[in-house]
């Protein structure tokens, strides 16, 4: 894309390295020879149901074993339901999917958070939550939104099934070498505006074949400020921007946040730790092969118009028209995602009437983006008509913020209170929106179909999630306070 | 994965240009659990009509798929190949093949040779002049043998010799096991472990 400025050299030869580079050095088992992959070590290697099965009966098959039960953990979330998980799964196919996962797990010795455990949730949800995802480790799981993990200076990829078998027989990678773009975001987000509003803004500016072959690192003022919640929420849509990766440097925040989890470093050990983590951010002077440059203080609330994530535009404009783009292949796939859409061109995005607000998925899920719709909806009800589900990343998330009573809000206001899981996010559990039904989803993808047949996907933040779901239109918080009702 | 050199079996003749993988596996096929069994599956919107020319019974037990170009294009499923491979494939000959495709099967030990759209043109007239006739695929040579005629494929190196030495890619990195073993033992003990297993309530 012509918004994407290589600058001038990778800085080769210096001996200034970018974080994305430590870490790949620090992984290194061989160096590639002649166009051969770079052979690298896995840190933490993370399972779910659907891209397993076939990657344990490959190992099966050729008498293998798995090398590290130790640095594997697998939980069940993208086939389970949200509601009645204690009866069984209805789908066939889902529940094969789930009962293979619970055999494979006990036959390889692999840890697994079935539906029902305290720790069972959407593998991204829980990686982080017990603290298994650390600084400068490298993560990888059959699923694209592994990017998530980014967030903590971890190098984390998502990868296909044929690759989780060779992850479990050899707990290494084959792995070519990648660019480095800076995503530098200076300045300061107004309120009402979040970290999902950057990553739209990004994709949208570089296109969702932007970051190809890339590995993303956020930077600058604004990424500094986020908390960890905000910056897994930038992480995990990189994969919507085409980049391989993306990642943060870890700082102070980072370290707060995973100080006395589950499996965080202890003691010495956390010392120690913390020590290398020191060691991780882009060395000063080293550069990069691309640099976007955005500007927090002008960004809005940010939602998606068309059937992919890079057809967005700020809340406050218009549904595009596609007479006005030069590439004549966006310009055809505009009036396509229009078509599906159902949109008519120079429509004010706000007034756009929704069915149902989805506020969920690895995206967006967690207790801070739960409380912060809470806040907003809170002593509020739901506009005339519309279904709002509440569905959180982990079951631990949905006690921590049943002990806020944050479900009682929810509930009160009129939405559905879930169990965890990858629910609306994809068609592939029960919940489904039906052909034609028009979403305000937290969620990371508005491909056609995606979250059920003939469903129609506007991407937006947590905020504008609740904000809509209050006013029946696409709304942010600021349109409350124009309403005089904060 | 067995070590390829030569094969020889009955060839079947498809007289069709950009066989997608929706074509080769569709995509309904995608939802089993399992890595084998999918011989059901290879081509199976064509095979319902009887005349499909797998279905014919001279080409029964067939190991060599004579393909017109652009074999393989389209969506990366794996499971193509893992199809072509349940079904007896050992070998599949095209003009040209989809990148990906082509990448999976020297993986999955299943041969993509390249011919020229004129060998392909001779192989298929003999094949069908003589329904069942056996053609032997020499990886070594790089060559075709049909009674008297001989042809040659092209393949690129490496994959030739992975699958002349049958390694698969978990195959060629065990190769380098002292290297893993080696780098493991440097790993620093505090780095994260999920097993045993801790939450946040037996911490302390
Ligand atoms: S929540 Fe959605 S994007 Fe995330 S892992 Fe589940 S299905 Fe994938």
């Amino acid at each position: 894309m012509t918004n994407v400025i290589p600058t001038s050299q990778r800085s080769s030869g210096t001996g200034l390295r970018t974080l994305a580079e430590k870490v790949w050095d620090k992984h290194l088992v061989t160096k590639g020879e002649d166009g051969t992959p770079d052979l690298i070590y896995i840190d933490l290697h993370l399972l779910h149901e659907v891209t397993s099965p076939q990657a344990f009966d490959g190992l099966r098959l050729a008498e293998r074993t798995l090398r590290r039960p130790d640095l594997t953990i697998a939980t069940e979330d993208h086939n389970t339901p949200t509601l009645d998980i204690d009866k069984p799964i209805a789908d066939l196919t889902s529940r094969t999917q789930i009962e293979t996962l619970r055999r494979n797990c006990a036959e390889y010795g692999v840890r697994l958070h079935s539906l029902g455990d305290i720790e069972q949730g959407i593998v991204h949800v829980v990686g982080p939550q017990l603290g298994l995802t650390q600084p400068g480790i490298t993560v990888v799981c059959g699923d694209s939104h592994t990017s998530t993990h980014g967030a903590f200076g971890a190098m984390a990829l998502g990868i296909g099934t044929s690759e989780v078998e060779h992850v479990m027989a050899t707990q290494t990678l084959p792995l070519n070498p990648f660019k480095t773009m800076a995503i530098t975001v200076n300045g300061t987000l107004r309120t009402g505006v979040t970290a999902k509003d950057i990553i739209l803004a990004v994709i949208a500016r570089i296109g969702t074949g932007g970051g190809a072959g890339y590995v993303l690192e956020y930077r600058g003022e604004a990424i500094r400020a986020l908390s960890m919640e905000g910056r897994m929420t930038i992480c995990n849509m990189s994969i919507e921007a085409g980049a391989r990766a993306g990642m943060v440097a870890p700082d102070q925040t980072t370290y707060d946040y995973l100080e006395g989890r589950a499996h965080a470093p202890r003691g010495a050990d956390w010392d120690a730790a913390v020590a290398y983590w020191q060691t991780l951010a882009t060395d000063e002077g080293a550069s990069y092969d691309a640099e976007v440059i955005i500007d927090a203080n002008k960004l809005e609330p940010f939602v998606t118009w068309g059937t992919n994530p890079g057809q967005g535009v700020s809340l406050s404009g218009s549904v595009p028209n596609p007479a006005d783009i030069v590439d004549a292949n966006e310009r055809s796939a505009a009036e396509r995602a229009l078509e599906y859409m159902d949109l008519e061109a120079g429509t004010p995005m706000k007034e756009i009437r929704v069915d149902t607000v989805f506020l969920g998925s690895c995206t967006n899920s967690r207790v801070e983006d739960l409380r912060a719709a809470a806040e907003i909806i809170k002593g509020k009800t739901i506009a005339a008509g519309l279904r709002m589900m509440v569905v959180p990343g982990s079951a631990r998330v949905r006690i921590e913020a049943e002990a806020e009573g944050l479900d009682q809000i929810f509930l009160d206001f009129g939405a559905e209170w879930r169990f965890a899981g990858c629910s609306m996010c994809l068609g592939m559990n029960p919940d489904q929106l039906e052909p034609g039904e028009r979403c305000a989803s937290t969620s990371n993808r508005n491909f056609e179909g995606r979250q059920g047949k003939g469903g129609r996907t506007h991407l937006v933040s947590p905020l504008v999630a609740a904000a809509t779901a209050i006013r029946g239109t696409l709304s942010s918080p600021w349109d409350l306070v124009q309403d005089g009702d904060q | 994965m067995q070590k390829f050199t030569t094969v020889t079996g009955v060839a079947v003749p498809l007289r069709r240009s950009n066989v997608d993988t929706d074509q080769i596996i569709p995509a309904v096929y995608l939802k089993r659990v399992t890595r084998t069994g999918f011989e059901d599956a290879l081509f199976a919107a064509w095979r319902q009509d009887p005349d499909f020319v797998i279905n014919k019974k001279e080409y029964q037990g067939a190991r060599v798929l004579i393909a017109g170009a652009d074999f393989g294009i389209g969506s990366s499923r794996e499971h193509a190949v893992w199809a072509l491979r349940d079904y007896g494939f050992d070998v599949v000959l095209s003009p040209r093949f989809g990148d990906i495709f082509r990448g999976n099967s020297g993986k999955q030990g299943l041969l993509a040779g390249q011919i020229s759209e004129a060998d392909a043109e001779t192989l298929w007239n003999l094949v069908e002049a003589d329904p069942g006739i056996e053609l032997t695929v020499d990886l070594v040579g790089k060559t075709v043998r049909v009674g008297d005629l001989t042809v040659n494929f092209e393949i690129d190196d490496y994959t030739r010799w992975r699958l002349l030495e049958g390694l698969d890619d978990i195959g060629l990195t065990l190769r380098d096991e002292a290297r893993i073993n080696e780098f493991e033992a440097t790993r620093e003990s505090w780095l994260p472990q999920t097993l045993p297993a801790r939450s946040p309530e037996s911490m302390y």
